[in-house]
Order: C-alpha cells, then structure tokens, then sequence
C-alpha cells in the first residue's frame, strides 16, 4: 500500500508539471498578453459576427466529418485488402498539410477551372463554384475527416476480436453488432473526436479567408489578427483570445459529459474476424472507402503534379530550411510524449475529465496570442531570435498535445482497466510499469501521436512571427518567401517537399507504433 | 529532452555566433520577405558592409507590432519595409529620428516633406491580367466596375494585408463618399478575398481568377525573371495608389553613424539600381533611363493617388465599415 501511494504521487507531480506547462503557454500568455495591453478592449459587432459564423461554421465542420468518417473507418476496420495501410497513411495526409498547399490544391480539384470543373465542361455544364460557406466546410472536412476517420478506426480496432467472435457465435447479424458492439464504441469515441475537430475549427483562418469568398467568413482568429497587427489593440485581442477559449471550455464540457465509456473488457489481441458479411456490406464498404479515397488524394495529387516539375532544381537554402523543420518536428515530437504521457496518466489515475479538458486547452489557443505572450514574457531577458527554434518546437508540441491526448487517454485508461489490478498485485509501480505495461500496451498510439505531432509541427509557421531572424528559415517559411518573391513554381515544389516529409515522419512513427500489431 | 532542446538552441545560436566578429553590428528590422535568398536583403547586405566595416544583421518578422511590443528597449538601429499606410502609428511611437537626408532629387510621382521616413522604392497597385485571356483590359476604374460579373477578381483582406488595405484607400480616394456603391459593383466580381498577398498571386497565376489585386510593377517580374509577356497591369484613368517603401531611423539606437551611413546607403545609386528587380518596384531615386529594361517600358499611371497618413489613419476604419457592409449583403 506504501508503494501504491508513492506511485501515485509521482504520477500526480509529472502531471501536475506537464499540466502547468500547458497553462503557462495558453492561459499564461493570454495573461501577459492582456496585462500589456492599454486598457480593456471592447467587442464591436464586427467581431460578434465573427463569433457567430465561427461557431457556426467549426459545428457543420465538425459533424460533416464525423458523419462521413464512420462509414470510411467502419470499412477500413472491416476490410482487409493489399495496400490498405498505405492507404490508411494516405488518407491522413491531408491533416497535416499546411493550409496554403491544402488551399491551393483544393482549388485545383474543387476550383472554376478545377478538375471537376473542367470534366463537367466536357458535358457543357457550367463550372461549379467553391467560394462561399460551403468551400470553408468543404475544405475543413476535407482537412479533418481524416483525423475523424483515424480516432474512429481506432475505436473499433480497440474492440477485443473475442467480441466479434462470441457475437458470430451468437448468431448476431450486423445489426445486432451494431447495437451492443459499435454503438457504445461510437458512443465513447465520438464526442471526444467531435470536441477536437469542433476545436480546430474554431481557430481556423486562412482556409475561411480564401474559400469564404468574402468578409461574411470572418473568424474569431482573424479579427484577433486584425487587432494586433493593424489597430495594436492588446486588449481587444486578448479579450477575443478569451472568448475563444471560452467557446472552446464550454463545448470541452459538453462533449465530455456526452462521452460514455464504453467497457469492452480485455482481449487476447487476435486478429480482427468478423463473420456478419453480407454482400450489400461489401458494396457499401467500396464505396465508402473509394469517394474518400478520391475526395482526398485527387487534391493533393495535384499538389504532387505542380510540385514535380521544380523539385529537383530547388535552390540549395530551402534543402537548409527543410533539414531544419525535420529537426524542430523531431524534437517537437518527444516534447509532445513528455507532455502528453504525464497528462494522460494523471487524467486517468484521477478518472479526471477536468485534466483532459486542460489538456485540450492549447487548441482553442490563439497562436498568434501565444507567440505575442512569449515574446512579452521572454524579450527583456534573451534575444527573440536564439529562442525562435525552440520556441517553434514548444509551442508545436504544446499545439500537439489534445490530438495525441485523444489517442492516449481511452488507450491508457483501457490499459489501466484491463491489466492495473494485475499490475497493482505485482508491485509494479513508477519506471517498472511504464516500461513493461504502458509502453507496450501503447505503442499504437504512442506511434500515431508522436508521428502526429512531428508531422504538424513541420506545417506550422504561426507562431514564429515575432521570434525570426533572416537566417533560420523553416521550410513553411521558406514556401512562403518563394511565394512572395514571385517564385510560385518553386513554392509548388517546396510545398511538395514539405508534403513528403510531413507524411514521411508520419509514416515512419505511426509504422513503429504498429510493428507486430497489425496483421 | 534537455539535450535535444540545447541541440536546437545551439543550431539557432550558431549562425549568429558565427557572424559576431568584433566588427560593430547594425540591425535592421524588416519585413520577411525583405530578407530572403530571394528579396532585396542579401544585396543590400553585402553591398554596405563592403563600405561601412560593420556587420547588417537583419531581423525579420511583423515589424511594427514587433517594435510596439519592445518599445524603447528595442533592438533596432534601422528599421525598413515600412509603408506609407502605417507610418501614423510608427511616427507616434516617437521611436524614430529624423533622417537629416537631402531628399530633392527622388523620382517620385509627389514631393516628399517627410523629416523622418525615407522612400526607398514605390509602386502603384493595380489588378494585373492575362493579356492572352482578357484582350479589352478596362481602362478605368469605372470599367472595371463594369465588366461583366464572370469575370473573376482576387483581392487581399484588408484586414490582414497592407495591399489590401491599399485597395481600400484607392476605391476610397476614386469614389469618395460613393465607395460602397463602388464596392457593390465590384463584389459580385470578387472571386474570394485572401489573407495575403501570396495566396491570391498564386491563384491568379494557377488560372483560377482573371485578374488580382498586386501592382503595377508586378509584369516586371514576369518579363525579367520568365521572359513571359502574357502579364500586364490595366492601367486606370482616374490614377492608381501610390505605395511607397519606406526606412527610418530609430532614436536611440547604439550605432548612430552606421545607421545614418545606411540611411545615406538607401539613396544612393548603387541600392537604388538594384532595388528594382530585387523588389520589383520602382526606385525612389533613379534616372528613368537607369532603369532596367523591362521596367523603363512599363505602362505607369498618369496619375498617383495617395492620401497623407493622418487621412489614411482616418478613413481606414470608416472604410473598412463600409467594405464590410457592401461585402456582407
């Protein structure tokens, strides 16, 4: 019983610290933000318009791509097919994209003189039109199905295959699994991938701007923008900063009062069977996976064929850049672990959902407010420019942190349910029982978190603004100079590169994390 | 974790230290673009560093939020890529000095008064073209106003870009206190608004949008760098927005000399002919006839239209009102 508590309170103290980190990076920079400010800032009607079509717009996002995300992941998890885990990977590529290359290769399936555009005129229909709320929606499922399409996956495949067997054995046709197997996993999974999808809508921008076809499109972020760089209204940004967390906490607690564990039991991990095929089944699952297939990899198919051209004659410093961001996402990647483990376990070992919810602060979090806070915070103190690596990888990690806490708090709290009494009896406690439980017990969604996090953190140039100096350029950076130089060729390749290498670190960790666990 | 964190601190720390001989150092804030392989920076850098024995170091970024948030403890000794638009604010941070120039030889489309910033390049904004694809580019602003709804118009939010903003203005200074019925015409054309400059440059360039908001200078991109003559510039009757570069010193900088020797280096001839294709704008102090071919046969506006900074400061609210009124029916 001694050993018990000291276990507990070292899980307390790790994530009491990771959890502090993430409050000094969200709530704290918000804070140095509003305490520079001159005088409180006020709303005007433009920005609660803002903060209606934002809310708006982040709702639609979110229950479009969870709606089409369960028939794609249900017939991922039921098909088994050659090439199906490269697809998998594939179909997670538009998420970590970075909005400008999303952008541009969306326009060139979706646009006046897109693909399906072009094809329609084949048959003298006119062009369509993606400029207007439903490009915004278009493009937010088409960067967070995905995403959904992977929490969901992960439910099922969390299903023990002894479920799926006792239910063939009891003669259950797909409905019957449907009700007492799938259901309560959606039930479970939803919410929480609802929440988070939900989230990163809410702080979008660039994709709203150019698909929103005007200024009716205005978001929350943008307006914060528009008070910082333009009027330098601390206080109106901090105050839209705060509404935005705001929205963000009160759909947090929804979501997770909506969520209901749901308990499965533990498995032996045998392979997934199911015997309730029938051929309408088979149909439906094709079809599912085929539009999906196309709705995401057409757009960046594109992105490939206008980046090709170039690639291999890229100017030698955007190599630099590229080697540079690889760098920053590696190590934004462990950051995110260290972060995330300690918030998962202590989230779980306190059945807290307030720990999760703090977890997921960092989304709702304005980057431009963190960047301005740190800056704020670190400038009397150390050069802005020795921090602007760092910086990025911290503040990447932290960005991380709610999409590999969706991974790893079901998948811990599961790991805790099945095997800690066990655990518990053979006095495993501390390093012990995270090296020989938890770390293989995880290794699935430790693999897709940490490939996640590096991933995203090669996107990502928000917060760097203010830190940057001419000559440690990221490889987003480096896009954008290419961009502004007049140079949209090389910017095409330097986008492919970025894709690649995004995609390549996400490959190689999710991979890791699945060796010896899928078939 | 600690050894990695130092590992990318070190690789930050490297390229400086590298550069931190004992010569003096001069820092120059500017925009991102400025800096890049492929901006004006790395010219400008080697070019007065052969001259001054100093080190230009430029420092990147959002200029003036940058220079707000460090008020009187900043850094900087030099500060450029300021424009004519936001000169109101940097002027009343009281963080710059005068410049002490001679400035009665720039070429100019106005006469330049100002104590404290320095024009170092202009331009005009202007919608810019395919000439193979719109063969009766409009010649006015009205024209524009009434080509046909399917022809398709990227502009920048002036919420978030400077040359957004400049449209703002330049529909303002034409159409005055009848902008929003302006704007009312031109919305239906507007193909979608982006955040920045690159965005809608880039959807231009793909063929998605029949003209889009940049400058009149912008064809000499096309004809030098790609030897591509399909891009122009409609060249409006009731004048174009002039968009001046600026640079300025900041007061209590720590090299003063060196900063009034880069301020004196701005106006001096061997900036000046390189500043054209290096940030393809016009030189603020160059003979027409040192112009690099392709720019000296650009078409120019017959007339600048600019408002003075405390107008621009003025109307942007108001105008921004307005803009979103229009645009949100």
């Amino acid at each position: 019983m001694a050993r018990r508590s000291v276990q507990i309170s070292s899980t307390t103290i790790l994530g009491v610290l990771a959890l502090g980190v993430v409050v000094c990076l969200t709530l704290g920079t918000l804070v140095a933000v509003a305490m520079r400010a001159e005088g409180a800032g006020r709303l005007g009607p433009a920005d609660w318009a803002a903060i209606r079509f934002t809310l708006w717009q982040a709702a639609a996002s979110a229950t479009l791509s969870i709606l089409l995300a369960i028939p794609v992941a249900r017939a991922l998890a039921r098909r088994s097919f050659p090439g199906r885990s490269v697809l998998i990977t594939l179909l997670g590529a538009p998420f970590i994209l970075p909005v400008i290359v999303a952008i541009l290769g969306l326009i060139a399936v979706f646009g006046r003189t897109g693909l399906i555009s072009q094809v329609l005129g084949l048959f003298g229909i006119e062009p369509i039109s993606v400029y207007g709320y439903h490009g915004v929606i278009l493009a937010h499922v088409f960067f967070n199905l995905p995403l959904a399409t992977r929490l969901i996956l992960q439910g099922w495949l969390a299903i023990p295959s002894e479920r799926f067997r006792l239910a063939a054995s009891l003669g259950m046709g797909p409905s019957d699994i449907a009700r007492t197997l799938e259901r309560p996993m959606l039930r479970e999974v939803v919410p929480g991938a609802f929440l988070v999808i939900f989230l990163i809508c809410l702080t979008s921008f660039a994709v709203a701007l150019a698909l929103g076809g005007g200024p009716k499109a205005t978001t929350v972020e943008l307006a914060i923008y528009e008070a910082f760089r333009f009027d330098f209204d601390l206080g109106r940004a901090s105050l839209l900063a705060l509404v935005q967390f705001g929205l963000g906490a009160a759909l947090a607690l929804i979501a997770l009062r909506v969520a209901m564990p749901s308990d499965m039991g533990a498995g032996l991990d045998r392979a997934v069977t199911r015997w309730d095929d029938r051929p309408a089944l088979l149909v439906q699952d094709i079809v599912a996976i085929t539009l999906a297939t196309l709705f995401l990899l057409l757009p960046l198919g594109m992105v490939v064929l206008d980046g090709l051209p170039r690639l291999l004659h890229l100017p030698d410093v955007v190599f630099g850049a590229a080697l540079r961001s690889v760098i920053v996402a590696l190590v934004s990647a462990a950051l995110t672990l260290a972060l995330s483990l300690p918030i998962a376990a202590l989230a779980v070992r306190h059945n807290s959902r307030v720990v999760e919810a703090l977890g997921y602060l960092t989304i709702a979090a304005s980057p431009l407010v963190i960047g301005t806070g740190l800056f704020i915070i670190t400038f009397p103190f150390v050069k802005p420019s020795d921090l602007a690596l760092p910086i990025t990888a911290i503040v990447n990690a932290a960005l991380s942190l709610p999409f590999t806490l969706r991974a790893l708090v079901p998948a811990l709290a599961a790991v805790e349910r099945d095997f800690g009494p066990l655990a518990d009896g053979l006095g495993m406690t501390g390093w012990t029982r995270l090296r020989h439980l938890w770390l293989p017990r995880l290794r699935r969604p430790m693999g897709f978190a940490l490939g996640l996090a590096a991933a995203l953190s090669m996107g990502d140039l928000g917060v760097i603004a203010l830190f940057a100096d001419g000559d440690n350029a990221t490889l987003p950076l480096q896009l954008f100079r290419l961009m502004a130089a007049y140079r949209m060729e090389d910017a095409a390749a330097a986008a492919l590169l970025l894709l690649t290498l995004s995609l390549g670190l996400f490959w190689l960790f999710d991979k890791g994390g699945r060796v010896n666990a899928d078939r | 974790m600690k050894t990695a964190l130092s590992f990318v601190a070190g690789l930050a720390l490297t390229t400086t230290a590298a550069m931190a001989a004992d010569k003096p150092v001069l820092q120059v804030y500017a925009p991102d673009y400025f800096a890049s392989e492929w901006g004006p920076g790395p010219s400008i850098e080697a070019g007065f560093e052969a001259q001054c024995g100093c080190d230009l170091e430029f420092v990147t970024g959002d200029v003036m939020p940058r220079l707000m948030l460090e008020g009187e403890r900043t850094e900087a000794d030099v500060v450029i890529g300021l424009n004519t638009d936001v000169t109101a604010r940097a002027r009343a941070s009281g963080l710059f000095a005068p410049h002490g120039l001679d400035v009665s030889g720039l070429t100019l489309p106005v006469d330049w008064t100002d104590d404290v910033f320095v024009p170092f390049d202009y331009s005009y904004t202007a919608f810019i073209y395919d000439n193979t694809k719109i063969t009766d580019a409009p010649n006015s602003f009205d024209a524009l106003l009434a080509m046909p709804d399917d022809t398709k118009i990227v502009i920048q939010d002036p919420r978030s870009s400077i040359s957004g903003l400049a449209l703002l203005l330049w529909v303002k200074s034409v159409y005055g206190d009848k902008a929003d019925e302006a704007w009312a015409k031109l919305n239906p054309k507007i193909l979608t608004v982006t955040k920045g400059w690159s965005e809608a440059y880039g959807m231009f360039t793909d063929g998605e949008a029949d003209m889009v908001l940049s400058y009149v200078t912008s064809p000499a991109y096309h004809i030098i760098a790609e030897e591509d003559l399909t891009k122009s510039a409609a060249i409006f009757d009731e004048g174009h927005y002039l968009y001046v570069d600026l640079v300025g010193k900041i007061a209590n900088t720590d090299q003063p000399e060196l900063a009034d020797a880069f301020m004196a280096y701005v106006l001096s001839e061997e900036f000046q002919s390189g500043i054209a294709t290096s940030n393809w704008s016009f030189p603020s102090k160059l003979a027409t006839d040192k112009l690099p071919e392709g720019f000296a046969n650009l078409p120019v506006p017959a007339k600048a239209l600019v408002f003075s900074e405390e107008e621009a400061e003025a109307i942007r609210k108001p105008a921004l009102d307005e803009w979103l009124a229009a645009a949100s029916k």
